[in-house]
């Protein structure tokens, strides 16, 4: 326990630092600050132009694809990092599961590749 | 160490805050922030429990990738969000019921573990998660490889250690699963548009000009019709 502490008490220094800035940063302006604002300094400046739409709107399902493929493949890397620490000790067995592992995957990759899935037309 | 128990408390209160937060915030891109600030404490938990993999793991594959997912959907879809809310009262005794019987297992599974009849199976597994994620003492035999007395192991290691060889099943299926979200993202998602003139490399390398070139003697006055696949 006291590693542990040990091990991750910089980690709690720099977010307790990097929250500290961040929050100081946000909440500074509503302070100090000056404020005098008037429909002519709100409005949208020279080169912008005032909204016509709203922002949300249907877009391709093919960016979820993408979007989709990339956190498969990510898991897959996840699975690998263990193998990487303990290769020796995984040996040979291990080596060869993790073989069967990638091949299954690649078989997906494979299919996805002749599919078209990595293209964008 | 007294920290401990503080850390522990102060990741439990935010988790569990930005947890009812995700429900009630009215905006949907807000809820999916405090989503991301839910799985962070999770990560936090983790740690503390000395799951230190788990933890990394969750702050790469939730946070970096499903959240993101998450506020895609939710940012770029055209849903009308007052809709969706009006269904609240509608939908909640459903809800309930199903939040219901999932407080209920989990009351069971407590229950059971005070009572000693949990099944054999459930704590196999609890052994195989301690085996995996509790730092290994000098001395202490582990099922992989059998550690040097004396070797202190950090948790991606003993995971390492374990999860190819004694659950090597266990992962093949979970390559399985994956190849199964693999084919059916494709299959459900994947829409060819026709007409799209695609560049194939091999194609554009073979053209020579025998097959690419025609000559055509116009004689004076007279004009050239196009056919075949040149016509416009």
């Amino acid at each position: 326990m006291t590693q542990l502490i040990n091990d991750y008490l910089p980690l709690v220094i720099f977010l307790a630092v990097s929250g500290g800035i961040a929050g100081a940063l946000m909440i500074a302006p509503f302070l100090i600050a000056y404020r005098n604002p008037d429909p002519e300094k709100v409005s949208a400046y020279e080169c912008g132009f005032e909204a016509f739409d709203d922002a949300r709107m249907n877009f391709d399902v093919r960016f979820y694809l993408v979007a989709i493929l990339f956190i498969i493949f990510d898991l897959e890397i996840a699975f690998l990092f263990p193998w990487a620490v303990a290769f020796k000790d995984a040996g040979l067995y291990g080596f060869w599961a993790v073989m069967i592992f990638l091949g299954i995957l690649t078989i997906g990759f494979a299919y996805e590749w002749r599919k078209g899935a990595l293209e964008w037309d | 160490m007294s920290l401990m128990p503080l850390f522990f408390y102060l990741f439990s209160v935010l988790a569990l805050a930005s947890a009812v937060l995700v429900i009630v915030a009215k905006n949907p891109v807000h809820s999916v922030m405090f989503l991301i600030f839910a799985f962070f404490n999770a990560a936090g938990l983790f740690i503390l429990l000395g799951a230190e993999f788990l933890a990394m793991v969750l702050v790469i594959v939730y946070v970096g990738a499903v959240a993101v997912l998450f506020l895609f959907v939710v940012m770029m879809l055209d849903v009308d969000f007052a809709e969706l809310k009006s269904g609240f009262v509608k939908n909640a005794p459903v809800g309930l019921l199903v939040g219901g019987i999932v407080l209920a297992e989990l009351a069971l599974l407590f229950l059971a573990q005070d009572l000693g009849v949990s099944g054999q199976s459930v704590e196999a597994v609890a052994d195989g998660i301690a085996a995996a994620t509790a730092p290994v003492l000098p001395g202490e035999g582990l099922t992989g490889g059998a550690p040097v007395a004396g070797e202190v192991l950090t948790n991606t290691e003993a995971l390492g250690r374990i999860l190819y060889t004694k659950y090597a099943f266990f992962f093949e299926v979970a390559g399985l699963v994956l190849l199964v979200a693999m084919i059916g993202a494709i299959v459900l998602t994947l829409r060819h548009k026709d007409g799209v003139r695609r560049q194939s490399i091999a194609e554009q390398v073979a053209r020579d000009p025998k097959t690419s070139l025609e000559v055509i003697k116009v004689a004076p006055g007279g004009a050239v019709i196009p056919t075949g696949d040149d016509a416009p």
